[in-house]
């Protein structure tokens, strides 16, 4: 079916192109530059003349569109442009940042999908009463806690209080554990209540009573009709919460002090590096395009209403 | 047959949960199923036989309780048992045939894994014997080939088919006994035949009990041995269909049995012959459809259909689904713009109409729809829902709308209180009347019926035909009636259309087409109306000769 796959991959350059040019009008439209907060210092001691050769090397003060032709030409060609804070390339410096940022999001990401999975099933399986409907108002509860307040509560119950982890000088894992706790929680938290309220829209379904019917059990309803019916509009919320998950991610290096984008994206912001922020924007929006890309190519392969032939062997 | 009944329900009480309120809706209902037997659980909606059906599986919606009695299978006495126990009964010695074969597969599975599946659990085989077993089953229901059926998704088999499957599923385990609930009313009416008669015969193979769940009396009468007539959660009589048809003993059997479409007198045939005024006019009316991926490939859903309706007359399209009528009707209206043929409504070419005139000609044709449930808002109250059609042409003051909604309401048949109330207070039945009065409020000539009874109860049904037959008498209206029920079209209309793939195979008056059907399409329909076997009521209730002066 190349036309859904092509249908999709055009949605998605779409919009990383939109976000692109929204992302550079939006940088230029913001008074005051880099040039003028790190040049016109009084202790560099530089002449005016001085500083438009400087404006004019860095391209700044060509016109608009030259510069967006010229920035979306170099971003084609995986050049970032320069830093004018650092005075080193962009690239340079995703590459020292991105990668603990990614593991982060990722290992958050997946921490969150096993989190609502294991809510969802032991609401579901459990045959007590109160203990589901307990499990059941946690979403609710983990949706309402801000996620600088609950990295701080898990440092002080976790570190502090039962010192199972450490946080003074961990470990190359030690320290990642929080953090992706703080992050996945939050996370997990919608998931789950969708998942939740999915699982009881196809547990109506007549086919389950046909299951039941045939002397299934309830879990193995739960696990062989269910769950697969459930999970994907769960999957397509994901996909969105994936653009949360990044957001949190800054917020979350903040709060543990772990260098990664989040310091990079709060240096940049302050010292208006657009050529920093530009280039953050756009890896964030590959990041959600990607994430979504791959959902929507999941779809067919979960579902095969969408028509895709699977092949003979299912 | 053996003495010892294989399924007894001794005085069963039901009650579901709402709120902090138990509400009971089985009363002390008990019957009898022997071994072999096939037993109807007759009823309206809220008669309590569908639930009565789920208690003998043990699978009673999560708010449903067995308060009382004793429901015994070959003698033990199962309404108490846990789930767990009942799991190794259910698919072996008692199985299901649902109601709805387009919900009733996992639509993400394929039909094979689900056929095998109830082999799985009861443990019948290893991989190898159960594939073999599933290949078997899927010829024995006909469906073949049988090897590439069984890796079909249910969404790529028609609603036959599906219900194919789920017998298959439910015969897989030789069980005694077989809840059918309502098996075939989601079915076109050649296949309901074709289905039933699969069921009876494997019914007939193995020896299995059928405890047939169903609203339709004609089906009831033509398939089972023994009926239990329900109402409001109550037995009214039991017995021998033979007996029950021919002498009933509760007056609610007896208006069930004169409710009944299949059973009803023709509608007198009136003197429109010299009447050469007709309302509608549609002659060669096509609609292609584009078809996705072939650039060129188009869909040919209506091919050629002509037919005239008389000022004040009622004209039916009949068909099953695929068939084109919803296409026929939609074009009729003005939703779809045909790719060829001419539809004249009062003398206008509704074809060459667009944008603001095709809006304002809206008025003088409008539709009813199927589904009493889906077509009105649920947060309008009735008086709005019946005003709202005044707003959308010339203003008209407010004194002068409410009155005329008031009178439209009282035409209907529904007294002033119903005014502020919302669509969820009322029955289906009530529904439909507001579908109608909203409907009817910018006086239309014209009015489209699209299926505008096939979702209500025989009963309540009878009551609509007959509103709408006092209708058309006091405003002259015109109908086009659109059903796949031929028993109703025969009851109401004066000519009609039968619709066969796109294109119109019969046409004419109404006991033409009934009494010498042109195409053999139209005999098969007519052979598929269920209750031949039904005693002739309706003989017995009107005037006999009746049918031989409606000959021409």
């Amino acid at each position: 079916m190349p036309s859904y796959l092509l249908g999709r991959l055009g949605q998605a350059l779409a919009v990383l192109a939109l976000t692109f040019t929204a992302a550079f009008l939006l940088l230029q439209v913001l008074p005051g530059d880099a040039i003028m907060i790190k040049f016109m210092a009084p202790e560099m001691g530089l002449t005016p003349d001085q500083i438009a050769d400087i404006r004019a090397a860095y391209g700044a003060d060509l016109p608009l569109w030259e510069r967006y032709l010229s920035t979306v030409g170099q971003f084609i060609t995986g050049n970032f442009g320069y830093s004018i804070q650092a005075g080193v390339p962009v690239s340079q410096l995703l590459a020292t940042n991105l990668p603990s940022t990614l593991l982060l999001a990722s290992l958050g990401f997946v921490a969150a999908l096993i989190l609502t999975i294991i809510l969802a099933a032991a609401s579901n399986m459990t045959g007590m009463g109160w203990l589901r409907a307990g499990l059941q108002s946690l979403p609710s509860l983990f949706i309402s806690v801000p996620v600088f307040w609950l990295g701080i509560m898990l440092i002080q119950l976790f570190s502090f209080q039962l010192g199972l982890v450490s946080v003074i000088s961990p470990g190359p894992v030690e320290k990642l554990v929080l953090p992706v706790m703080t992050l996945a929680i939050p996370i997990s938290a919608p998931l789950a209540q969708i998942l939740m309220r999915n699982i009881d829209q196809v547990l109506a379904q007549p086919f389950v009573a046909v299951a039941r019917a045939k002397g299934a059990s309830r879990n193995w309803v739960l696990w062989r009709h269910v769950a697969r019916n459930a999970i994907l509009p769960t999957l397509t919320i994901a996909g969105v919460l994936f653009g949360e998950l990044l957001t949190g991610a800054v917020v979350t290096e903040a709060v543990f002090g772990l260098s990664g984008l989040g310091g990079l994206t709060y240096q940049a912001v302050g010292n208006h590096d657009t050529a920093v922020l530009q280039a953050i924007v756009v890896i964030s929006a590959l990041a959600f395009v990607v994430i979504n890309l791959i959902v929507d190519l999941l779809f067919p392969i979960l579902d095969p209403r969408l028509g895709i032939k699977v092949g003979a062997t299912t | 047959m053996s003495t010892a009944p294989l399924l007894e329900v001794e005085d069963l009480a039901i009650s579901y949960r709402t709120g902090n309120r138990d509400q009971r809706v089985v009363h002390g209902v008990s019957f009898k199923v022997m071994p072999g037997e096939v037993v109807a659980l007759v009823g309206e909606s809220g008669s309590g036989k569908t639930t009565t059906a789920q208690a003998v599986l043990g699978l009673l919606a999560g708010n449903g309780k067995v308060e009382g009695g004793a429901i015994r299978l070959n003698g033990t006495d199962i309404a108490h048992w846990s789930q767990k126990r009942l799991d190794g009964i259910r698919g072996a010695v008692v199985s299901l045939i649902p109601q709805d074969p387009g919900s009733s597969l996992n639509p993400v599975r394929t039909i094979g894994s689900q056929l095998a599946e109830v082999l799985q659990i009861h443990k019948r085989g290893d991989r190898k014997t159960i594939q073999a077993r599933v290949i078997e089953l899927l010829e024995r229901v006909g469906l073949t080939p049988a090897e590439m059926r069984a890796r079909q998704y249910p969404h790529e088999l028609s609603g036959g088919m599906r219900q194919r499957v789920l017998i298959a599923i439910a015969v897989a385990l030789n069980p005694a006994l077989i809840v059918a609930d309502e098996p075939t009313s989601a079915l076109d009416v050649t296949v309901q035949r074709r289905i039933l008669d699969l069921i009876d015969e494997l019914r007939r193979e193995n020896g299995t009990a059928v405890l047939l769940v169903t609203h339709d009396l004609g089906v009831a009468a033509d398939r089972a041995d023994r009926l239990v007539v329900l109402q409001g959660g109550r037995i009214q009589e039991q017995g021998a269909v033979k007996d029950v048809l021919a002498a009933p003993s509760s007056t609610y059997t007896r208006r069930l049995l004169s409710d009944a479409p299949s059973l009803g007198k023709p509608r007198p045939v009136r003197i429109l012959v010299d009447n050469q005024d007709f309302a509608i006019d549609v002659e060669g009316l096509t609609h292609d459809f584009p078809l996705t991926g072939g650039a060129a490939k188009t869909f040919r859903a209506l091919d050629g259909i002509s037919f005239k309706v008389r000022r004040g007359s009622t004209h039916a399209i009949v068909g099953e689904s695929g068939s084109g009528k919803t296409t026929a009707v939609r074009s009729v209206v003005g939703f779809l713009k045909p790719t060829a043929g001419r539809i004249l409504v009062d003398g206008v070419d509704l074809t060459t109409l667009k944008g603001e005139a095709l809006r304002r000609f809206r008025k003088h044709i409008q539709l009813v729809y199927q589904n009493p449930y889906g077509s009105l808002d649920p947060r309008q109250t009735i008086a709005r829902i019946v005003e709202e059609p005044l707003l959308n042409f010339e203003p008209i003051p407010a004194a002068d709308r409410a009155r005329k909604v008031r009178d439209m309401l009282n035409r209907v048949g529904l007294s002033e209180s119903f005014l502020e109330r919302h669509p969820r207070a009322l029955s289906g039945g009530q529904r439909q009347r507001v579908a109608i009065a909203r409907a009817l409020v910018l006086d239309p000539r014209v009015l489209v019926l699209d299926e505008a009874v096939s979702a209500l109860d025989v009963t309540v049904q009878a009551q609509i035909l007959s509103l709408l037959d006092e209708l058309q008498k006091t405003l002259g209206l015109t109908y086009l009636f659109v059903s796949h029920d031929l028993a109703v079209v025969r009851q109401i209309s004066d000519t009609v259309s039968v619709m066969h793939k796109g294109r119109q195979v019969d046409g004419g008056p109404i006991e033409a087409v009934f009494g010498r059907p042109d195409s053999a399409y139209t005999r098969e329909l007519i052979d598929a109306i269920p209750g031949r076997s039904m005693p002739d009521v309706a003989a017995l209730a009107s005037p006999p000769g009746l049918h031989a002066r409606l000959s021409p």
